[in-house]
């Protein structure tokens, strides 16, 4: 039975164990799972692949130094710093890659990004520093902008962290209510019946275009705006669950109760797990939909965080913070977006090879 | 076989009892139909008996069963196991359907032992766990996840996730009908071996003639709207039985003709 089994390929280790040999006619064409394309046995890099960073650190740090004759030196000396160290570090990379197969797998995946994004600041030095084709100051350079990132940095740092808690805050809020009304809404007639109508007509509304009721309502800015991202996070994910808990095949539930379940085993065991790939949509656009209610409650209200730093910034015409700070949001948001992408490939793992990702 | 799992006597209580039962469906507003599913059924299934449900598509089979399991409830008449009448559904009838209807989310072995979570008592009887994966023949596959299994293995463990909690009646709703003929009679094998390991009471619904005669004791054969028994057929062939003896193929073409209504 081994043989046969090898003879067709299913002998690979990563399987489990055969069944015993009555069952072999049926065994499972156990699908090998989605292959990804990178798990091959790391080849070479590329040489155009290898020295695509090198090459555009090399034109973006020429171009810095001729640009940079007349610009205040703190400001120049910052960024020459910075190119000539992703120089050194990709030379080193390169150097050393043969040696480390991972570093290889990596260097493959993101060194044609990584030299666009180089070849980005080129540009952007071009149109700024060396042809002053944008008017200042509202187009600094990338030299202004990383020396406002590093000069402020302890501020950037303290503003992101109050934006953090904030988003803490009324995010879990704004799910553990989601998710309560949306199972209850999907779950009891009664609930539907009742809730439905509410969730049509307030949930669509901004929950920005309750600034001016929050102000009035409540006692700081920081439990308005903990208030408003619950909302604006409660709204798609109470849409989704109960749409992903009405939606449970009924067969499903029909075998829990042939198995003798009750009604917490059907809620909990059956009709959630059934719901998880809806409500992590839910959970998604929630996020989206909190990290803009974030910005303009921090805007108009909150005395902190991002959001305040940016039209803080804007107030004394630095837009080097101004920019300085969106890269940082950028950063800030986009990891929080990936730890939530994390969270659904870990609870979600059971979907891998049912649907594509 | 597993010891522990082997009953010999089918358990007390455990025959099934229909009594002129009848199921309307309420007519629809927009057709204005009313569908009289079942009219007047009634039989009985001994404890431990194994019988078949034979008859053409829409004779009401799978409604019948659904009042069985109590999903559904007869609009008149009366259904019993033992001496106990059904009210809905719980662990003592167990359902298997023609889609194994796993729970994707769970592995092969949290879904078989997903009965005894529902019952309260996973952590009693975890052991039966690893001993019913054992009876389907599952080993090494008890930490795989249902998309992975073929239709043969997935309905493996649909039938060891419904015996897990030792339920009195089995309930089979075209179990083998999804599968291509060869793993179809591998598998009937299988039901039959079960079967006579646990004597559960079994009612199979099927519309294979072959697949009928060769596992029941009896066959019951249904018309079609509204549905009535039409016939039982009673068997006393050996097991295992052979597919083309003179006996198989002359009940199989006499009960061919009992089904091709109208046409005689």
């Amino acid at each position: 039975m081994t043989s046969a089994r090898e003879d067709f390929g299913l002998s690979n280790n990563a399987r489990p164990t055969p069944a015993p040999s009555r069952w072999s006619q049926d065994m499972p064409t156990l699908s090998p799972g989605p292959q990804k394309r990178d798990e091959r046995p790391a080849e070479k890099v590329p040489g155009g692949t290898l020295l695509a960073v090198p090459g555009a650190g090399v034109v973006a740090l020429g171009l810095h130094l001729f640009a940079s004759a007349n610009e205040p030196p703190a400001e120049a000396l910052l960024y020459t710093y910075f190119l000539s160290g992703l120089l050194i570090a990709t030379v080193v990379a390169a150097a050393i890659q043969p040696l480390w197969s991972g570093l290889r797998q990596w260097m493959r995946n993101t060194c044609p990004l990584i030299a666009a994004a180089v070849l980005f600041l080129i540009g952007w030095e071009l149109v700024t520093s060396v042809l002053h084709l944008l008017p200042l100051p509202y187009f600094p350079g990338p030299s202004g902008v990383l020396l406002s990132l590093v000069n402020d940095g302890a501020v950037l740092f303290d503003s992101t962290w109050h934006s953090l808690l904030l988003l803490l805050g009324g995010y879990s809020l704004g799910v553990v209510v989601g998710l309560i009304s949306g199972i209850c809404i999907g779950w009891f007639p009664h609930a539907r019946y009742w809730g439905m109508p509410i969730l049509k007509i307030v949930g669509p509304i901004p929950a920005t275009a309750w600034i001016p009721l929050a102000m009035v309502l409540s006692p700081s800015a920081m439990f308005s705006a903990i208030g408003l991202i619950a909302l604006a996070v409660w709204f798609p994910v109470t849409m989704l669950t109960a749409s992903g808990i009405s939606n449970t095949r009924a067969s499903y539930l029909d075998v829990a109760r042939t198995l003798g379940a009750g009604r917490i085993y059907l809620i909990f065991n059956v009709a959630i797990p059934a719901a998880l790939p809806s409500i992590f949509i839910g959970l998604f656009m929630g996020l989206g939909a909190s990290f803009l209610t974030l910005v303009v409650a921090e805007t108009v209200g909150v005395k902190s965080g991002l959001g305040w730093y940016v039209s803080w910034a804007q107030g004394w015409a630095e837009y080097g913070k101004v920019y300085a700070a969106l890269l940082i949001m950028a950063a800030f948001f986009s990891t929080i977006m990936t730890a939530l992408f994390k969270v659904r490939d870990r609870v979600l793992a059971w979907q891998k090879g049912v649907i594509k990702w | 076989m597993v010891a522990t799992l082997v009953s010999g006597v089918a358990k007390e209580g455990s025959s099934l009892h229909v009594a002129n039962v009848t199921k309307d469906f309420a007519a629809n507003e927009r057709t204005n139909l009313r569908t009289l599913a079942l009219d007047g059924v009634s039989f009985s299934v001994a404890a431990g008996e194994f019988v078949s449900i034979i008859g053409p598509s829409a004779c009401g089979k799978s409604t019948l069963l659904r009042l069985i399991a109590g999903l559904d409830f007869p609009s008149s008449g009366e259904l019993r196991v033992g001496s106990e009448a059904i009210t809905g559904a719980n662990a003592e009838r167990g359902l298997v359907f023609q889609d194994p209807n796993l729970f994707p989310w769970l592995t092969v072995r949290r879904n078989i032992r997903s009965g005894l979570v529902a019952l309260g008592v996973a952590r009693e009887k975890h052991h039966e766990v690893d001993e019913f994966i054992r009876l389907v023949g599952l080993e090494g596959f008890a930490d795989v996840y249902p998309h992975h299994l073929s239709g043969g293995m997935a309905q493996r463990v649909a039938l060891a996730r419904a015996l897990i909690t030792h339920p009195k009646v089995l309930l089979l709703d075209e179990p083998l009908g999804a599968l291509d003929a060869f793993t179809r009679m591998q598998m009937q094998d299988e039901v039959l071996r079960l079967w006579q390991a646990r004597l559960t009471t079994m009612l199979l619904v099927t519309h294979d003639i072959d697949e009928a005669i060769y596992m029941s004791d009896r066959i019951l054969i249904m018309t079609p709207r509204p549905g009535r028994i039409d016939r039982i057929i009673s068997l006393d062939m050996e097991r295992p039985r052979d597919r083309s003896h003179p006996d198989f193929l002359r009940l199989r073409s006499e009960i061919l003709q009992l089904l091709d209504f109208g046409r005689r």
